[in-house]
């Protein structure tokens, strides 16, 4: 660390209200705080130029990325006790030709319960599934939005919506106290991103803890934390009717398609979600610390298409395919059109592909989505005793 | 004078072939007749096929009758005194794309060439490229209500047109219009069918009829050029695992499957691939349209020996998935006792068969509706003969 940054460190720390993140723009380090504590964590992503200095600019040419997590003051946050995860859901078939779900949700659906916990299991668009598709109308995993939730049902009105009426009833409803404590809905993806937990919030303990808890304990596919920064009314997914909620995101497999290696990291994972609450929900303490590779969405990137028949006129490069979480700089290829040329990535910010190449996106107008990298802090947890 | 219905009697009695076939009112209802029977040649008896092979020497000229009947002492019959069979010119050539809508190597690509012709232009050639199932195209789905390259067969192909029929017979019969009528000499010479597939197929050539010398030419010339990669050759010919392609409407059909790539994705190093394959054949046609005589070769192929299903429950849910040790192991020697299949929670089934075999299409996510998990094959080597074009009259082959 350089004295530069050593300095921006405590001219913040006196300027700390609540957590805040902020980004340091000459050199790209983010600095998250916690609480009115002093308690300090530092997130570095360095850029290491050809001649292999430090470089405290935004500019191309990268051979190596290194990400360090730092804990400068000795001080931990606050522990915090939550209710125990008394009802819990398994979701597959969210998307009907995502397969590992629908199967390991078939295998699992013998189990009633975990420890003290009852586990409910759901096929959520069984027309879907049944046609081995994605979705018969519209996408169920988009109307899960307060407005969506609350639409009045018309003869006009698609069958995903009022299934998602129907699973809002059965899970939710979305954000009130007779809510599931804890929704997990399984998905597959084309593209290379392992196995991922998308959730929203960077404050959900309890999602949070189960992350690290998998990414401890699961090594035959890397694990990750995908964080998409919307309110709860705008949350637009299955996972976001539950008080705690999160999907697993695995991949790369086709559509269609249950490869055995796939299904068994994804039931790995749900097997260390539902030992975490065990393990929660009969008292046991979990330790605070920091999760890393966690990645927040900024934005998304289109293909080139032909503005008369808005067709796609190239294909996701072959230095970009398959390389979701890598990072992307300035100068890197995009796109290979079909004509040749290379398209290449325009932006000022280096920053992290993710989706890469996901078939369902290609409607929805989505090459990839880029993502920033940080660190998060998380405080001990154990379960409320009443 | 016969008439057809007594023909068709007389020929399913076998009595006095000679004396009916003299008596032919047409040869095009006496071979209509035999279609309609379906009598595969190895069926009918020794005599009639020595006789039937050399009345259609004389009297007929189609090269699609041949492959209909896959007759082998016909084409022994036709090489000339130095053994080099003669083809005429491929002067019409396809291209199909689409023909599962969701394949998307093939739809880019022919709708790239129809836009713009001129990588696939190649002298002295008329190549047409051509989206075979525009519906299923615009939806992104293998199909609308049947399987295209499923529907090419002999009653769809002969059915009364109607819009009662499914969309894909109706475009079968369309495209057998345009590119055939399959069997006929009036039929297309080349038809290229692109498909990808989820499995780890790399570069495979599909080969229907291991008779066919000019398409076996062709391979070789293909696999000789893209080497060190690889382009495996599957013979599909199999009295009952053959299927009825939209390529089959041409005189030498030839299936091209990259993989592995998901449905409704387009892979930059699966479309670059597809296409080099395909300059080459393209390639190989324009200099056997020049003269360039191909000596006799040999050309190692895969043929289909058997459809694995997957292991399922009394209401046919599947109970296994392919093994982690035999995914993404197309062409690699499976061998009794060699993991196959894992339960759900975990447990081992094993291949059971006599002997090695190949595995192929493993896990491709198109066929668990046609209760596939694999095809296993066994490896051949065939040899073609020399060939070159015709130049002088015609008593093609």
């Amino acid at each position: 660390m350089s004295a530069h940054h050593i300095t921006m460190a405590l001219v913040m720390c006196n300027a700390i209200e609540s957590s805040k993140m902020t980004i340091c723009l000459h050199c790209g380090y983010y600095f998250i705080f916690y609480n009115t504590s002093l308690s300090l964590s530092l997130s570095l992503s360095l850029s290491l130029s050809l001649s292999l200095s430090l470089s405290l600019s935004l500019s191309l040419s990268l051979s190596l990325s290194l990400s360090l997590s730092l804990s400068l003051s000795g001080q931990q946050m606050e522990p915090v006790s939550l209710p125990p995860q008394s009802r819990v859901a398994l979701c597959g078939g969210t998307h009907g030709n995502e397969m590992s779900g629908v199967y390991l949700v078939r295998e699992l659906q013998k189990l009633e319960k975990v420890g003290s916990a009852t586990l409910t299991t759901v096929i959520s668009n069984p027309r879907a599934v049944q046609m081995c598709k994605r979705y018969t109308d519209v996408d169920l995993n988009r109307c899960f939005t307060d407005a969506i939730l609350s639409s009045p049902v018309t003869d006009a009105t698609p069958y995903e919506v009022r299934r998602a009426q129907e699973l809002n009833t059965l899970l939710g409803p979305k954000g009130s106290a007779g809510a599931m404590d804890l929704v997990c809905d399984l998905h597959n993806t084309t593209a290379n991103m392992g196995l991922s937990l998308i959730s929203y919030s960077a404050q959900d303990w309890v999602i949070l803890h189960i992350y690290r808890q998998i990414q401890r304990k699961i090594t035959s596919a890397p694990v990750r934390f995908i964080l998409l920064d919307l309110p709860l009314a705008d949350a637009y997914s299955q996972d976001s009717l539950g008080k705690h909620g999160f999907s697993i995101e695995v991949g790369p497999q086709p559509h269609g398609v249950v490869r055995a290696d796939i299904f068994n990291i994804m039931k790995e994972a749900v097997d260390q979600t539902l030992d975490w609450v065990q393990c929660f929900n009969s008292g046991s303490a979990f330790e605070g610390g920091e999760v890393d590779d966690v990645y927040t969405f900024v934005k998304s990137i289109d293909y080139p298409r032909d503005p008369e028949t808005n067709q796609i006129t190239a294909a996701i490069h072959p230095q970009l395919q398959d390389r979701d979480f890598c990072l992307l700089h300035p100068g890197d290829p995009m796109f290979l059109m079909f004509s040749g040329e290379i398209v290449k990535y325009e932006g000022v910010e280096v920053l992290h592909p993710y989706f890469v190449n996901e078939c369902a996106y290609y409607e929805k107008s989505i090459a990839f989505h880029l993502a920033r990298k940080m660190t998060l802090t998380i405080p001990p947890l154990r379960v409320k005793r009443d | 004078m016969y008439n057809t219905t007594e023909l068709c009697s007389v020929v399913s009695g076998h009595s006095s072939p000679a004396a009916i076939l003299c008596k032919c009112t047409t040869r095009t209802a006496f071979i209509s007749q035999l279609v309609k029977k379906r009598q595969p040649w190895i069926l009918l008896p020794g005599n009639f096929q020595r006789l039937l092979s050399r009345v259609l020497k004389l009297a007929l000229s189609s090269e699609g009758l041949y492959q209909l009947f896959n007759i082998p002492a016909f084409t022994t019959a036709m090489t000339s005194s130095t053994n080099v069979s003669c083809f005429h010119e491929a002067r019409r050539v396809a291209i199909f794309g689409g023909t599962h809508g969701n394949e998307m190597s093939g739809v880019t690509l022919v709708n790239l060439w129809i836009q713009n012709g001129k990588e696939i232009h190649r002298k002295g050639v008329e190549t047409k490229p051509f989206i075979t199932n525009p519906r299923a195209v615009e939806k992104c789905t293998r199909y609308v209500d049947t399987d295209l390259n499923r529907a090419f067969t002999t009653e769809n192909l002969s059915a009364p047109s109607g819009d009662d029929l499914p969309y894909e017979v109706q475009r079968a019969q369309q495209i057998n219009e345009i590119f055939g009528p399959k069997g006929s000499p009036e039929a297309y010479d080349v038809i290229f069918d692109l498909h990808n597939t989820t499995s780890n197929m790399g570069c495979t050539l599909i080969l229907e009829s291991s008779k066919d010398h000019f398409n076996l030419q062709m391979m070789h010339y293909i696999k000789k050029a893209i080497a060190p990669d690889s382009c495996p050759v599957l013979l599909t010919e199999h009295p009952l695992l053959k299927y009825s392609t939209s390529r089959s409407v041409a005189k030498h059909p030839v299936g091209l499957e990259v993989g592995p790539q998901p449905q409704g994705v387009l892979r930059s190093n699966i479309f670059e691939s597809m296409r080099v394959v395909l300059k080459h054949a393209l390639d190989f046609i324009e200099l056997f349209n020049e003269g360039l005589e191909f000596p006799p070769c040999t050309v190692d192929v895969f043929r289909v020996s058997e459809k694995m299903d997957y292991p399922r429950d009394t209401n046919g849910n599947i109970i296994a998935m392919v093994h982690p040790n035999l995914q993404d192991c197309d062409w690699e020697p499976l061998n009794p006792g060699d993991p196959m299949f894992q339960t759900f929670d975990g447990t081992t089934l094993r291949y059971e068969g006599a002997g090695t075999v190949y595995p192929t299409f493993i896990n491709e996510a198109a066929y668990y509706e046609k209760q596939q998990a694999f095809v296993t094959t066994r490896r051949e080597t065939l040899a073609a003969g020399a060939i070159k074009k015709n130049i002088g009259q015609s008593y093609s082959v």
